[in-house]
């Protein structure tokens, strides 16, 4: 069964009367419990891809489809409700809220779903198991390291039981430890049968995907056109290994 | 939405210092009102005990004056024509009437043309009552000293007087009154003891006006004699005069027009009639008096609210932009748009609650302070504090609406993009 399919997607920005096409023609599709790696260098239109697949942004032209569902030119209510039962973020800076410990991070997509605090609390815990920090619930980000901090990011993604599992440069923030560890969760919550479409431009990183797509231009090509040392784009992204990047 | 409280005080708390300032307007605005308010209230109240006195509930029933609004005094006009002595049937009557504990007949006089002697000391002006000892009860009159009346002063023609503690003052001079003879008209009188009112009420008086409104119907002092021995002091069938106990403040307007309408069925004089004084209407007409006065004050103090609620709006409109990458991820993780804005909503209707509490709390101290500097009365109100706290949440609802509406609208990708 198709999870996700898009047939011919543009997005173009305006920036004032000059029209920016983003993304040119996109047709994917991603088979249930499929692993995929979208790579791409700065600009290329990978977020915003994403974004679309996210139903947080809604595609110019194109058919979106999500578990046989068109979400092109749905309503903002219909969208909340997709992202909040059939898809989880993850984020480059986890976004987590720095006042609320990790176990209230995790129960928070449950709260939006109107489940009662008690279950709210006792799912999110067997979240957080499930990335291994069972034994971290009451700890403020603050207190957790980075990897930590991603690890209860994907445990408040995978809380509702989503079809897809969006990753965002999951570990542009992150050392290369970290990073592994991040790479394992992933490869365990594939095996038990999550889709996961993951957007990164470290070649190590994509290596862990069945599939990998490249993006250049907005347009989908073939295979890496030049590739570029992984170093490198690490600093281009502007980030920092193990920084932890909180919200405010 | 009890997940929204807690994370509104959350907020509040960790931006305790913003979060007072931003209140201060409201908690200004509303101890301002509070106070005023308070004070409007215990001046009423002041006003009503003053005319009706400490619970005594007793109205007068006298003759008037038609056509101008002043009582008829028998002492200076003589005995009308066409008012006929009120009959037991009348009497019984009235005691009859809904809401009426008891009542009294008596003569009363303001003699001018004679004073009481006792020696050489002279009390002229005084108020001389012809009464029953049903009269002390209704009243609330108690006996100081000496006696009261016994039946057989009344069926013995005794004569004897009871002064009050006005005239004990005025014309014994420190000597004990009782035992003493006075003298008035020719006749001589035996002071059996002093009688005082149960509950001497003294109206509290700030000005020369408040003497004027508390005090018109007082004299310089009252002399009690027998009813019976009434007509040889001064005439025979005088009209008499009605005090009757009610059993509520509220009743007493009724029960007065009750009792007066009873008492003028025999009256055919078409220039006086019975009328009992309307204290309820009189305390009244002076509590909105005062009201009209200090109702401006509260639009004042309503211009802080104003004020408060703009300042509210700013700091929610700060923290919004604060709080947008908050406001993006939630929306990312499926938060609707009307979760955030109730979430903003119900953080500045919390905001402007505890401001009004704060303020209720300032106001109820601060008019504790007026009471205590300038000594004007102070009566506290329950449902207008629990009235002003709504209130504040109201103008938290309707200074946060903008804020919230702007949270709620912003687009999830720019609000997680936003530095």
């Amino acid at each position: 069964m198709k999870m996700l399919e898009l047939r011919d997607i543009c997005k173009t920005y305006a920036q004032g009367k000059l029209e920016v096409p983003v993304l040119r023609n996109i047709t994917l599709s991603v088979e249930e419990g499929e692993y995929l790696a979208i790579m791409g260098p700065s600009g290329s239109g990978k977020t915003t891809l994403m974004n679309i697949i996210g139903c947080l942004d809604s595609p110019t032209s194109g058919e979106y489809l999500l578990a046989g569902e068109d979400l092109a030119r749905q309503n903002d209510k219909r969208l909340s409700q997709v992202r909040l039962g059939s898809i989880g973020f993850v984020f480059q800076n986890f976004y987590l809220l720095p006042r609320q410990s990790a176990l209230e991070n995790v129960a928070l997509p449950l709260l939006y779903a109107g489940v009662r605090k008690r279950q709210r609390l006792e799912i999110a815990h067997s979240a957080l198991e499930r990335v291994g920090l069972g034994d971290r619930a009451h700890f403020k980000p603050t207190q957790l390291s980075g990897g930590q901090c991603q690890r209860v990011a994907i445990a408040r993604a995978i809380v509702n039981d989503p079809k897809v599992l969006l990753a965002d440069e999951p570990t542009g923030a992150l050392d290369t430890a970290s990073g592994e560890q991040i790479m394992e969760i992933f490869q365990r919550l594939n095996d038990e049968g999550v889709t996961i479409v993951m957007i990164t431009h470290e070649a190590d990183i994509a290596r862990h995907a069945h599939r990998t797509l490249h993006l250049r231009d907005g347009q989908l090509v073939d295979g890496p056109l030049r590739p570029v040392p992984a170093v490198q784009e690490d600093l281009e992204d502007g980030s920092v290994p193990g920084e932890e990047a909180q919200l405010p | 939405m009890i997940e929204n409280i807690r994370l509104s005080f959350q907020g509040i708390w960790s931006h305790k210092l913003r979060s007072v300032l931003t209140m201060l307007g409201i908690i200004i605005g509303i101890a301002a009102i509070i106070s005023i308010v308070s004070t409007i209230k215990g001046t009423n109240e002041q006003i009503k005990q003053n005319l009706i006195g400490a619970g005594n509930n007793v109205v007068q029933v006298q003759l008037y004056h038609t056509d101008y609004d002043y009582t008829y005094e028998v002492g200076n006009e003589g005995i009308p024509a066409g008012v006929p002595v009120v009959s037991d049937d009348v009497f019984d009557a009235v005691l009859a009437l809904d809401h009426v504990e008891s009542a009294a007949l008596y003569n009363r006089r303001i003699d001018y043309n004679n004073a009481f002697y006792f020696g050489n000391n002279q009390l002229n002006g005084c108020e001389v009552y012809g009464v029953d000892n049903g009269y002390f009860s209704t009243c609330g009159f108690v006996v100081r000293a000496g006696r009261s009346f016994v039946p057989s002063d009344l069926s013995a023609f005794r004569p004897v007087a009871l002064v009050d503690r006005d005239t004990a003052k005025a014309l014994f001079e420190g000597e004990d009154p009782v035992g003493q003879t006075i003298e008035f008209n020719g006749v001589a009188l035996v002071v059996v003891g002093v009688v005082d009112k149960d509950t001497r009420f003294d109206p509290v008086m700030e000005t020369v006006d408040d003497y004027y409104t508390y005090m018109q119907q007082e004299s310089s002092g009252k002399v009690f004699v027998p009813k019976s021995i009434w007509p040889s002091l001064f005439a025979y069938d005088e009209p008499l005069e009605l005090a009757v106990r009610a059993d509520s403040p509220e009743a007493m307007s009724l029960v007065g027009r009750d009792a007066a309408e009873l008492m003028n069925t025999g009256v055919t004089n078409e220039n006086i009639v019975y009328r009992a004084e309307d204290t309820m209407q009189t305390v009244k007409d002076l509590q909105d008096l005062s009201n009209a006065t200090n109702q401006q004050l509260i639009w004042i103090a309503s211009i802080s609210l104003l004020v408060g609620g703009i300042g509210v709006m700013n700091i929610m409109l700060v923290s919004v932009t604060e709080r947008t990458r908050e406001i993006g991820l939630k929306k990312a993780l499926g938060a609707r748009k009307s979760r955030i804005l109730w979430q903003f909503l119900t953080e500045a209707a919390v905001l402007t609650s505890l401001g009004g509490l704060l303020g209720v709390g300032a106001g109820v101290g601060l008019a504790e302070l007026i009471s205590r500097i300038t000594q004007a009365p102070v009566a506290l109100s329950v449902p207008f504090m629990l009235l002003a706290v709504v209130f504040s949440m109201a103008i938290g609802i309707l200074f946060g609406l903008l804020p919230s509406i702007q949270a709620a609208n912003l687009n999830p990708i720019d609000a997680l993009r936003h530095e």
